[in-house]
């Protein structure tokens, strides 16, 4: 509790930034996102383009996964499904603001249709589903080859809103971003309601969740839903970001490098899940630069950087779960009860 | 609850002659009782006796092999568990149930879930509709659940931390706003000392009087189920071994069979 | 009638249940871990990989011969194996599905990270024939000799493991621990080596399998994901049952073998999730496992 923090209605009890000293930072950061793009140059635009959709991605999967309990290796997969389908659409005309939400709607159906068994199946067995929803896609990206390309893949025309085209990282950024806090919010809500209650109460115990009338199907087809919604938007903006997508880039790799996001920043958490992508972003940045540097002492080392890459997440995720199973949230938690209480100790 | 005159004489809960099993193990044999409007009705017996059983198929989670269970004059034996919550059946378990990952508050919220409406599209908008319902939904709780059973101190603190007995309290508090019409308690004082079991008979009472609210409760403690019921019915080896008012059924010789031996029996009977 | 051909039914047929053979054995090693810790072990595919290449490097680059090689590799694994059931596994034990699984996930992908960092990016290597190659003839009909052979080292190991687990002292409280850890410990029962031991067993089985596999085909990271196509077995087979594993592996070998034969190449890959996802839908806990029943 914090000192003169009244709450005087519960209106105002509920809303997601009740103080004023929050509303302030959040004007700042505000702020700083604005100008950030003209003060710093073009690498570290396109790096908070990448941050931006990993954001949106990671926000998806913990909804699937860190609130509602089912377990999902396939995010990925439903990336590509969101991508290839505004691919698909933009090479025909079509604005980002139509084809955003087509490829997450896309995307959500599969979803659907993935969690359809999620009643009958939970846990591992729902896992080892998702895993082999992964595998059946990737094959259908490289197979597929009117709609998708095939191997080649795909030229992604760039994002364009009546002839107003968003053709460099920059105006990307004033897309992706906007996007990323929209869907931030959205989520938040989401959580302020009975259906995110009913996420929630479906990880913690389903059985008391059934005995108060949430119709388990129901609301774990909609927790699928939603996840795979916003991969899929993710997955149209990194389309629109790269201009050309392969079924290369949507692979089991990926969707464990969301995994490793969510557990790196906390399950359950929006928060988390933006720190973790944070720090998962700057991860492979840091990896490359250092590869870079040690390039002077033994040469080709660079070639190896996709395998260090596996070998840091794999040793990130493990050590996460040993040592720190409540991510960099919590981390960042005890920092801010330092702060809170010094000089007096926590 | 109910404006229909002639649905005051219907009873509220009733199951008729239930057979249940699980591959070899008979857990009911043929159980028949009525919870009666408006009364509280316990379900004692020794262990392994088919309470929770009972509780169980009632709830929706064992469909029975043979028997009915009729709610207000519907059949929901084949229903799921969810869709007998929606009709106004509350219950809270044995272990306490609570969603170790939310605030009291939220787990409280999630009784009234069946009362809103919003659906992902609408709660992500917020602004609106959801908005709207989340609020009234507030009010109400924090009027006739938070003050009623006096928890407005623990409101915004995580389930996971709180006391035994207040965590009890907050699962009767959950099944409370579900504002059901009849609300099933398996063993509500297990565990607590004396203090907390009188809180605990009071609040049950007052939801009886105050809410109008038809009870039936499994219970152990023989003193709370004496002084607060008003019908009880004795189970063993998954049938019904007597059924009357506390003072009946103490000096029933099977009850006293069944729970003390034969030599108490034929004190009794004497 | 007469221009349907029966011998290349019988040839994809015959492939297809040997190699399932095979597909049985890495099978074993899963249900093993599963049936011993609960834990469904993504990075099976990657204890194959490692006892592929543990054996070429003990064998082609130090050049020793074949049987210490072979020991050395299996040793090494093992020895592996114990170091992740004590560092990873254990501390996670109280821990829910969904963590466990994510660390067995991160295992996979650190392992097979790291094993293209030591041995090289991505190089196919060469192995030595470790099984004779004069194929067998019924008839018409012509089986490679590599996959008989595997079929045969695949089936005399799972029959061992079968025999010890019924009849040794240590077979059976392995297994007591694995169906009731307190009681168990209780009866004196070390849980811990018996758990230990069961990931042991398991990185055993699945190096002998990589060790096999690549040496049919060709040593590369790609032995790694062999595995996951192995997971459409076990869930076949019922997640807790070797004898399903077994059926499982020799049905879906056939399968892959006829989808091969009939669809071509590309489809096989596939077949194993396709299958996955069409018994998850109809019978999820598999052929022969146990269904579980939750206590309320």
């Amino acid at each position: 509790m914090r000192i003169g923090d009244f709450r005087e209605s519960y209106a105002h009890d509920e809303s997601i930034w009740p103080t004023p000293v929050q509303r302030g930072w959040l004007c700042v950061l505000a702020t700083a996102l604005l100008l950030f793009p003209f003060g710093v140059n073009g690498y570290f635009v396109s790096l908070a383009c990448m941050l931006g959709i990993h954001v949106i991605a990671a926000t998806g999967l913990n909804i699937m996964t860190g609130y509602t309990g089912l377990i999902s290796i396939g995010h990925a997969a439903f990336m590509g499904v969101g991508c290839y389908t505004a691919a698909y659409f933009a090479q025909r005309g079509m604005p980002f603001f139509l084809t955003l939400p087509l490829a997450g709607g896309m995307a959500a159906l599969l979803g659907l249709l993935v969690g359809l068994p999620s009643l009958r199946i939970k846990g591992l067995y729902l896992a080892v589903a998702t895993l082999a929803t992964q595998f059946i896609l990737v094959y259908v990206f490289r197979e597929w080859d009117s709609v998708t390309g095939g191997v080649r893949g795909v030229n992604v025309p760039s994002a364009s809103l009546f002839g107003f085209e968003l053709m460099n990282d920059q105006r990307m950024y004033f897309l992706i971003v906007p996007v990323a806090a929209l869907l931030l919010v959205a989520a938040r809500n989401l959580f302020r309601t009975r259906v995110g209650r009913a996420f929630i109460a479906i990880r913690d115990k389903d059985i008391s969740a059934e005995v108060l009338g949430i119709n388990l199907l129901r609301y774990k087809l909609a927790a699928f839903a939603v996840g795979s919604f916003y991969a899929g938007v993710a997955g149209a903006l990194l389309g629109y970001f790269y201009r050309a997508m392969t079924p290369e880039y949507f692979t089991l790799t990926l969707s464990i490098f969301y995994l490793a996001v969510i557990i790196v920043g906390g399950l359950g958490s929006l928060l988390g899940t933006i720190l973790g992508a944070v720090f998962m972003t700057l991860v492979p940045e840091l990896l490359r630069a250092g590869m870079s540097v040690a390039t002077r002492w033994s040469p080709g080392v660079t070639e190896i950087l996709n395998s260090v890459q596996q070998v840091v997440f794999g040793l990130l995720i493990i050590g996460f779960l040993v040592f720190e199973p409540h991510g960099l949230l919590e981390v960042w938690r005890r920092v801010r009860r330092f702060f809170h209480l010094w000089p007096f100790r926590a | 609850m109910s404006s229909d005159a002639t649905h005051s004489e219907k009873p509220l809960l009733e199951v008729a002659d239930l057979q249940l099993g699980f591959g070899g193990i008979r857990a009911l044999a043929g159980v028949s009782l009525t919870a009666r409007r408006g009364e509280i009705t316990a379900v004692i017996g020794p262990n392994g006796a088919g309470k929770t059983s009972l509780f169980n198929t009632i709830s929706g989670f064992y469909k029975p092999q043979h028997g009915c269970v009729t709610f207000e004059g519907t059949d929901v034996t084949r229903h799921s568990a969810h869709r007998r919550a929606a009709l106004g059946l509350a219950r809270t378990f044995q272990n306490v149930a609570l969603f170790r990952g939310m605030t009291v508050l939220d787990n409280i919220k999630l009784g009234g879930h069946t009362r809103l409406h919003s659906n992902p599209l609408s709660a992500m908008w917020y602004f609106g509709s959801a908005q709207r319902e989340e609020m009234a939904l507030r009010r109400q709780i924090e009027r006739d659940v938070i003050d009623f059973l006096e928890i407005d101190h623990i409101r915004h603190l995580p389930v996971a931390g709180l006391s035994y007995g207040l965590q009890k309290r907050v699962e009767l508090a959950r099944a409370l706003a579900m504002r059901p019409k009849v609300l099933m308690l398996d063993e509500p004082v297990a565990g607590m000392n004396r203090e907390e079991t009188e809180d605990m008979a009071r609040f049950i009472l007052d939801v009886q009087e105050e809410w109008g609210i038809t009870v039936l409760l499994i219970e152990h403690d023989m003193g709370l189920v004496m002084d607060i019921s008003n019908h009880v019915v004795v189970l063993n080896f998954g049938q019904v071994i007597g059924q009357g008012t506390p003072a009946q059924v103490r000096t029933n010789p099977e009850v006293v069979r069944a729970y003390l031996g034969e030599t108490a029996a034929r004190k009794v009977a004497a | 009638m007469n221009d349907f051909d029966w011998i290349a039914l019988a040839e994809f047929s015959a492939l297809g249940l040997l190699a399932g053979g095979l597909q049985a054995m890495i099978a074993l090693g899963f249900v093993l871990i599963y049936k011993g810790t609960g834990v469904i072990n993504f990075a099976m595919g990657e204890f194959m990989m490692l006892g592929a290449y543990f054996f070429y490097t003990a064998n082609v680059m130090w050049g020793m011969p074949m049987v210490v090689a072979l020991l050395l590799s299996l040793a090494a694994v093992a020895a592996c194996a114990a170091l992740i059931e004590r560092t990873i596994l254990r501390p996670l034990s109280g821990q829910p599905v969904i963590s466990v699984l994510m660390a067995t996930i991160g295992l996979a992908s650190a392992l097979a990270g790291g094993v293209d960092v030591v041995w090289g990016g991505g190089k196919n290597y060469e192995m030595p024939t470790l099984l004779s190659r004069t194929p067998l003839h019924i008839g018409e009909v012509m089986i490679p000799g590599q996959i008989l052979w595997s079929f045969v080292l695949a089936a005399l190991i799972i029959l061992a493991f079968t025999l010890y687990f019924r009849y040794s002292k240590t077979g059976i409280s392995m297994r007591a621990a694995a169906s009731d850890p307190v009681t168990a410990y209780v009866l004196g029962i070390d849980v811990r080596a018996t758990q230990r031991l069961t990931w042991m067993f398991a990185g055993v089985v699945g190096a002998v399998a990589g060790i096999i596999v690549a040496s049919i085909t060709s040593l590369s990271p790609a032995i790694g994901g062999t595995a996951l196509g192995v997971l459409a077995v076990i869930i076949l087979g019922g997640l807790d049952s070797i004898a399903g594993a077994i059926v499982a592996g020799l049905i879906v070998g056939l399968l892959e073998s006829l989808t091969a034969g009939y669809l071509g190449g590309k489809v096989r890959d596939i077949v194993p999730y396709v299958t996955v996802l069409l018994i998850l839908l109809i019978r999820p806990y598999g052929l022969f496992g146990t269904r579980q029943i939750e206590r309320l």
